[in-house]
């Protein structure tokens, strides 16, 4: 039989507030345990949660940028259950009003078409802190640092059909978070995570299979290999005549299997109210306005205007446009050097990212400047160094080396174009080389690569590789 | 010097007449002589109040004092003190000294007031008449076999024995007004968020307001005053200005309109207390009152609409309570499994109203009944609102009794749940609609104590206040003190 996976997504993004949600601690991730706690985090006798306003205007530049609706009102409600590293027992989250709801985005699939992902909810919450088991002896440590940091959790409705539609959208989400500056959408620092909910069906069926959540993934690649493998028990489940229960299961990256970690009859009653504690927010459309007007130009725009204004692929306006910074890095080269955007593109996805990958960085800390890689690709453009020069310089400059001018100097790589030099250089290699001559000669004109290969090495790499290729076919006269 | 007013010992300061150390002194001896009878007292703070006396004599004598430098009072032990126990009544926090000052706590410091110590209350503030406190019952100082009401059973006991000048308590569905009432003082609950919340430990957060247990309406407002208006560690106090209560209370007396809902003088209530309110009825219709019979038709709901909403909100304000960070933790209780170390700890922790009141807290907002028992309490509750709202059309205050009877004795009740609550039916209306609301002696039956209460608008608390002062200006069931603590 062919079954059809059904996929929704609940990612938590945290967001890039300086102090957590409710009280005035600082959010900054890896500090000493405890040490970012204060007493309302803590859970102490007598406090109170004081909304921190920014990661309101955070949530209405999410709901802006997927077309959700911004509720006029939306009620903070406590979701009670004990765990040591819930201090008050209950987490303030978002119950029965969202901050924002119904919105979508598109995302890119394989054949190059789109698809509209709808986007239920996203709802404001604090974040647990966090239980430490190992290390204390059969006992267990808390840390309660990240305890109220806010979380903006993203619902998706169940429109996603493969693993490969989940981890797109996942990363268009975490692109689009990191462009809104609303989240450092750091994973290995627990800043994104998300949560699956799975089911199959057969193929054309329209009623939905019963679901189980999968916690926890903290990888686009565990998002797909979970995803992949729980779809692949059910399927097997289903096959073998057997029914799925609806539960919550847990991912094992070492083994590659999810097990259960909870059925649905031992699931938390979360016992739901509206916290007396806080008001209910109230965003008034002036706000709405505001924020609207803070709002960057969105990647789906962008990579429109890319295609249109610079003339490139969807593929590699989607490369380059994936995240802002490297966005607004591609536009700098552009705008530096009069070697085009293709040029540019193919230098920015190809060399510099290379480079970045290989050292472990991020656009932002780049050894090669805009500017710089903008005047290096002029002295490509003008014919002052050859492509495969230019790699040599980049690697130069990357590695401190100095400016591009200083390194070409310094290395004496100016391209020859001088046509007496080159003719020279020819004229040495046709004299030298008297069988491939005959053969080329005789027909077999691939052995003109083999003869430039040989001007080029004469030259140190420095000839002007289409001066060699005019004076040697001039030359060597053409064909029969 | 324990008879005079909060007011009148303020003159005498200022002018010098009296020190605040003597005072302090003085108060200090009063508790060390009376509280082992009356067990109004969970901590007294007997070095740091003599150190802050110093300090307001200082204050005082430089001139920079203000109404309350110098005057001995206590704070009911559920708002939290830095470096002093605040236990809340219970076994839970009796190890819990606070890390910081509840807001009312700082301002009222910052006025120069002295603090002799934390006072006796029911358990988390759920009880009415102290029984349910982890430190034994308070008794009354008119007849020490009785309760004096509860929950701020203790702060309303050492007014009314005069240990201290004055005062404060909280009132979620009568704990301010009941205890006034039982104990023959004046106690006052102002409008929800008036008060700031934050550092009194939450019974029932939408409920919970922060107010005075005093001798008059004219020391009330001296203390309502310094301790009202916004504060940015709570979300859900008023940023309203604060009248100068104590300026408005002297002004002449208006003619105002009271409104009295004929279905309080039901069954219900008994005939002495009814006779004793229709009198003090009568001095305000001679200070120029013109009175006005009226009709609260849902404020029979108000009994189980309270008993749904106030355990929901505490079961979950009460889950912090876990014996982790702080509080109570049972012997060996870490080397238990995580779900035996909760129950432990719990259940020796807590006692058994507060366990009651959890109970039904969790049982209401669980799956399957939220709707039946939460959602239905939310709307009895708009109801009584709307009830007020129109008679609040009609009249300016809405006068009735504070309790059905006056004090009843300890243990008569305690085998009888409902019996209990049943006790606060005059009083949860005003906590369910965010009414202020006061209590005010206005009589004695068999010897006891009775109280009148009176019931405003939102933000009528100079209203309150100045009518119970001209009242107060024409009568004297006020300036009785019970026997044996003159």
């Amino acid at each position: 039989m062919q079954w059809e996976i059904v996929i929704g997504l609940e990612i938590h993004t945290q967001l890039a507030t300086a102090s957590k949600i409710f009280s005035g601690a600082p959010t900054k991730y890896g500090a000493a345990p405890n040490s970012q706690a204060s007493l309302v985090d803590l859970g102490y006798p007598g406090v109170l949660p004081v909304l921190n306003r920014q990661a309101v205007i955070m949530a209405i530049k999410f709901g802006l940028a997927t077309g959700c609706k911004i509720a006029p009102r939306s009620v903070f409600a406590r979701k009670n259950y004990f765990y040591p590293d819930l201090p008050k027992g209950y987490q303030i989250s978002q119950y029965e009003l969202p901050i924002v709801h119904d919105g979508h985005i598109q995302i890119a699939l394989s054949d190059g078409m789109s698809k509209t992902i709808r986007i239920t909810r996203a709802h404001l919450e604090e974040d647990a802190g966090k239980s430490l088991h190992e290390d204390f002896k059969g006992l267990s440590g808390i840390d309660l640092n990240r305890a109220g940091t806010p979380l903006l959790e993203i619902v998706s409705q169940p429109d996603l059909r493969s693993t490969a539609e989940a981890g797109a959208y996942m990363r268009k989400i975490h692109t689009l978070v990191r462009y809104l500056d609303i989240s450092d959408g750091n994973m290995q620092e627990g800043s994104f995570r998300c949560d699956a909910n799975v089911s199959v069906r057969p193929m054309g069926k329209r009623e939905l299979g019963t679901r189980t959540e999968l916690k926890n993934l903290n990888s686009f690649r565990f998002v797909e290999k979970a995803i992949e493998i729980e779809a692949q028990r059910q399927i097997d489940v289903l096959e073998g005549g057997g029914t799925i229960r609806q539960e919550t299961r847990l991912y094992d990256p070492d083994r590659n299997e999810t097990r259960t970690m909870r059925s649905k009859e031992e699931a938390n009653d979360y016992r739901y109210f509206p916290d007396p504690d806080l008001l209910p927010v109230r965003i008034e459309p002036a706000l709405i306005d505001e924020v609207a007007a803070t709002l960057p130009e969105l990647p789906d725009r962008k990579l429109e205007r890319f295609v249109r204004a610079y003339a490139l692929s969807g593929y590699d306006a989607g490369v380059l446009t994936a995240q802002r910074a490297l966005a607004d890095y591609f536009e700098a080269v552009v705008a530096s050097s009069r070697g085009g955007a293709k040029l540019a593109a193919n230098w920015v996805m190809g060399e510099l990212t290379a480079a970045l990958n290989r050292d472990g960085l991020e656009i932002g800390s780049t050894r090669v400047a805009a500017a710089a890689l903008g005047a290096l690709l002029d002295k490509i453009a003008d014919g002052t160094i050859s492509g495969k020069i230019a790699k040599e310089v980049f690697e130069a400059v990357w590695n401190g080396e100095g400016s591009v001018e200083e390194v070409i100097v310094k290395r004496g790589l100016v391209q020859i174009s001088d046509s007496a030099r080159i003719d020279a250089l020819v004229d040495d290699v046709i004299g030298a080389n008297p069988a491939q001559v005959e053969q080329y000669r005789a027909g077999k004109t691939q052995v003109l690569g083999f003869l430039v290969g040989q001007v080029m090495k004469a030259s140190g790499g420095k000839a002007n590789p289409q001066q060699v290729n005019d004076a040697l076919r001039r030359k060597l006269g053409a064909p029969p | 010097m324990h008879k005079q007013t909060l007011a009148q010992v303020a003159g005498d300061l200022r002018a010098r007449r009296v020190s605040a150390t003597e005072l302090t002194r003085h108060f200090l001896e009063r508790i060390e002589r009376f509280d082992g009878e009356l067990n109004a007292f969970i901590t007294v703070t007997k070095d740091r109040a003599l150190e802050h006396a110093a300090l307001a004599d200082r204050r005082l004598a430089k001139g920079d004092a203000t109404p309350l430098t110098g005057i001995p009072i206590a704070h009911k032990d559920i708002f939290c003190t830095a470096g002093v126990k605040t236990s809340c009544g219970s076994r839970m926090l009796d190890n819990f000294v606070a890390p910081y000052d509840a807001t009312i706590v700082e301002r009222l410091q910052n006025a120069g007031a002295i603090v002799l110590g934390k006072t006796n209350m029911d358990e988390f503030a759920m009880g009415s008449s102290n029984e349910t406190s982890y430190y034994g019952p308070v008794r009354n100082p008119w007849d020490r076999d009785l309760v004096p009401g509860g929950s701020s059973g203790g702060s309303a006991a050492a007014v009314a024995a005069r240990l201290v000048v004055a005062a404060t308590g909280t009132d979620t569905g009568g704990s301010i007004r009941q205890p006034a009432a039982l104990s023959g003082i004046t106690g006052i609950k102002p409008t929800y968020g008036r008060v700031s919340r934050s550092g009194m430990i939450a019974f029932a957060s939408s409920l919970d307001q922060a107010g005075t247990l005093t001798q008059t309406a004219e020391d009330a407002a001296l203390l309502l005053e310094v301790m009202a208006g916004f504060d940015e560690r709570d979300s859900t106090s008023l940023d309203e200005p604060v009248p100068r209560y104590s300026q408005l209370v002297n002004e002449p007396w208006e003619k105002i309109t009271i409104g009295v809902p004929e279905n309080f003088f039901d069954d219900g209530l008994d005939p002495d207390n009814a006779a004793a309110l229709r009198a003090a009825l009568a001095e305000f219709e001679k200070l120029g009152a013109r009175l006005k019979s009226l009709r609260l038709d849902h404020i029979h709901l108000s009994v189980p609409a309270y008993y749904v909403v106030a355990p929901a909100e505490a079961s979950s304000n009460l889950s912090r309570f876990d014996g982790v960070r702080y509080g109570y933790q049972a012997e060996d209780a870490i080397k238990d499994d995580l779900m035996t170390f909760y129950m432990r700890n719990r259940g020796q922790g807590f006692g058994p109203e507060v366990k009651r009141r959890i109970l039904t807290g969790t049982y209401v907002l669980s799956a399957g009944y939220f709707d039946a028992y939460y959602l239905q309490a939310q709307k009895a509750r708009q109801l009584i609102s709307d009830d007020f709202a129109r008679a609040f059309a009609q009249v300016d205050i809405v006068a009735g009794p504070t309790t059905p009877a006056p004090a009843f004795g300890i243990g008569q009740k305690t085998g009888d749940p409902i019996q209990m609550y049943l006790n606060d039916i005059y009083t949860i209306g005003a906590n369910l609609a965010g009414l202020p609301a006061m209590s005010l002696p206005c009589g004695f039956v068999r010897g006891l104590p009775v109280g009148l209460q009176l019931i405003g608008p939102h933000l009528s608390e100079a209203r309150l206040l100045k009518a119970a002062h001209h009242l107060q200006r024409v009568t004297d069931w006020h300036q009785r003190i019970p026997g044996g603590y003159g």
